[in-house]
């Protein structure tokens, strides 16, 4: 009897409890599912959102009239919607923060992966980590008082509130992604490479320049895309620090107004349903193109580098 | 585990509590101009020293955040350094919001200089041209050979809209640095030789009436036959020789009257005179107080 009893479990489990494990299976299942789902509905979302808000504007002013330079929407004589100088804002100072950004940062990544001890490398990843969390604020603030006053000094200028200002900052924004994705890209080259190259006789200068960074390097591209896209979308900063002025930069000692800033500044008084309000509509769809554009490269070459290693 | 379970849901019952009965007292959200928010500020805490039962919350933005507040309902009192347009009104009472707007207190805009300057007044006309970007140098201005650089607010401010209105007449200069609040045109201006400025009276003098240091306010002249005038002194407002002056209002829903009556009130008695004039800022003339009459204030 007994004997019978305990062969029989795993038979002996009521359907009751098994089909409601089935369910649980399937209930996490979809779950997980959803939840997989849910960041591409919410990007999605946004994007329809900017697109129907940002039409209205487009419509009524007619798409030419984004195509002008200037943008001054509560103008006293006429109003003038064009991203032009925005845009070249943007980009200047998103690139001047590159410019900064990636040699330091590459140098950084290489110097953690390959030549730091490490008891050295212990202490500067979270240092680098703590950076990355740096309220943008503190650092516009930090980009009033001493960046901005120190580049007046240096460059002889008025004040400190130009591109350079902003790109610096940026620089230091971006820094953390591009360091711990390129470091990650450089440790993970395998040591055969290194070991076959070293043994040919080259120095291990040699062999950082010319096999460990060259075969990181679609890792490397892939963090410089991604700290870009961070550079591109930071607001607070760029607000603070880079005086706002709406006329065409035409160096990078002039002061600029990003297209952050200007959806920053105007949305917050800007009467509802205005071409004005739709007008900024149409700046923060563009900008979502332009972030979404540089992560799509940067996942791509990503993609392609994790091929590569497999 | 059932008693773990009880404490939970006391501690729960108490965090729920705490904020209601916080709230059991009149709570005024003041939201707008930040020319006005540190004197306002003032005026709140020592009227919620005098009645416990109101908690008075004040914080900046600019007028355009102020009325925007307004009109959607998430604020009582709208701070503003320049009167509603017709087109806020219109969306106000589309919103049935009944917008009221008191005065209770006149500013005088200051123009600042760096002290290093040696242009020490200016006419309406010379701000006007050196704002739209038409004098380009101090020299033509009677000054030294110095490049003007032109600090301005943003177009959410009170400030810049009276400004561009009062004396610019036109659009700013392309190349004005647009400033996020007064504080920051300031300490621009004060490391800035060639700089000029607008910020309201209240940021240039300190708690002892005294002007900043690192900073010179113009004197400001009508026109080229009249003598200039400083903001700094009272009488040069009040009798309007000093021709950048301009009422600051406090707006709020006809229908909400109740709830920020008394704090109205209390910034128009003596009391609250006084600390608006320790704070920079000037009397009401005739003129003001007979707007404030209709609305029996």
């Amino acid at each position: 009897m007994t004997n019978l009893i305990s062969k029989e479990p795993s038979l002996s489990i009521p359907n009751r409890i098994r089909r409601w494990r089935q369910f649980q299976d399937r209930f996490i299942h979809r779950f997980f599912q959803i939840n997989g789902m849910l960041s591409i509905l919410i990007l999605l979302g946004i994007f329809i959102l900017l697109l129907l808000d940002g039409f209205p504007a487009v419509k009524n002013l007619g798409l030419s009239s984004f195509f002008s330079v200037i943008w001054n929407p509560t103008s006293y004589v006429k109003e003038t919607y064009g991203l032009g100088a925005m845009i070249i804002s943007t980009l200047m100072v998103t690139f001047g923060a590159m410019l900064l950004a990636v040699p330091i940062g590459l140098g950084c990544a290489a110097y953690l992966a390959e030549v730091a001890p490490s008891w050295v490398r212990e202490i500067l990843k979270p240092v680098i980590e703590i950076l990355a969390g740096i309220p943008s604020v503190v650092l516009g603030f930090l980009g009033i008082v001493v960046v901005g006053p120190a580049i007046a000094r240096i460059f002889n200028l008025p004040n400190g509130l130009n591109a350079v200002n902003g790109s610096i900052l940026l620089a230091v924004m971006s820094l953390p992604t591009i360091i711990s994705i390129s470091e990650d890209a450089i440790s993970s080259v395998p040591r055969s490479y290194k070991e076959a190259s070293l043994a040919l006789g080259a120095t291990r200068w040699q062999t950082l320049i010319k096999v460990v960074v060259p075969s990181a390097l679609s890792g490397i591209i892939a963090s410089v895309m991604l700290g870009m896209g961070r550079a591109i979308g930071e607001t607070m900063t760029v607000l603070m620090a880079t005086g706002n002025a709406l006329k065409m930069p035409y160096h990078f000692f002039d002061a600029v107004r990003t297209m952050t800033a200007t959806i920053a500044i105007e949305l917050g008084e800007v009467p509802f349903g205005s071409d004005h309000y739709h007008g900024l509509f149409v700046v923060g769809f563009i900008l979502f193109v332009m972030t979404f554009l540089v992560n799509l490269v940067a996942d791509i070459v990503l993609a392609k580098y994790q091929e590569v290693e497999q | 585990m059932k008693k773990s379970f009880s404490i939970l849901i006391g501690i729960c019952l108490i965090l729920i509590l705490i904020p209601t009965l916080a709230l059991s007292a009149t709570l005024i959200q003041v939201k707008g101009s930040d020319t006005e928010v540190n004197v306002v500020q003032l005026l709140a805490e020592v009227f919620m020293k005098k009645n416990p039962n109101y908690s008075i919350a004040v914080t900046g933005g600019g007028s355009g955040v102020g009325i925007a507040a307004i009109i959607n309902k998430t604020t009582d009192l709208a701070n503003a350094s320049r009167p509603m347009k017709d087109s806020e009104i219109a969306q106000a009472k589309a919103n049935k919001v009944n917008p009221v707007g008191a005065i209770f207190a006149v500013d005088g805009l200051s123009l600042i200089i760096n002290p290093k300057n040696s242009v020490k007044a200016l006419t309406i006309d010379q701000i006007g041209q050196i704002f739209r970007g038409e004098l380009i140098n101090w020299k033509q201005a009677g000054g030294a050979d110095i490049p003007i650089t032109l600090y301005g607010r943003q177009p959410n401010s009170g400030t810049f809209v009276f400004f561009r209105e009062a004396v610019v007449r036109g659009d700013y200069s392309n190349k004005m640095n647009q400033m996020n609040g007064n504080a920051q045109i300031l300490e621009a201006i004060k490391k800035d030789p060639g700089g000029i400025g607008y910020v309201g009276i209240g940021y240039v003098v300190d708690d002892s009436g005294k002007v900043v240091s690192g900073i010179h306010v113009c004197d400001v002249a009508k026109d080229s036959r009249s003598k200039p005038f400083s903001p700094l002194k009272l009488e040069n407002i009040l009798n309007g020789a000093y021709p950048l002056t301009r009422p600051l209002y406090q707006y709020f829903d006809a229908n909400n009257r109740a709830k920020v009556e008394a704090f109205i009130k209390f910034e128009l008695s003596p009391e609250g005179l006084a600390i608006i004039q320790k704070e920079g800022f000037y009397p009401l003339t005739d003129q003001w107080k007979k707007h404030n009459d209709q609305f029996n204030f």
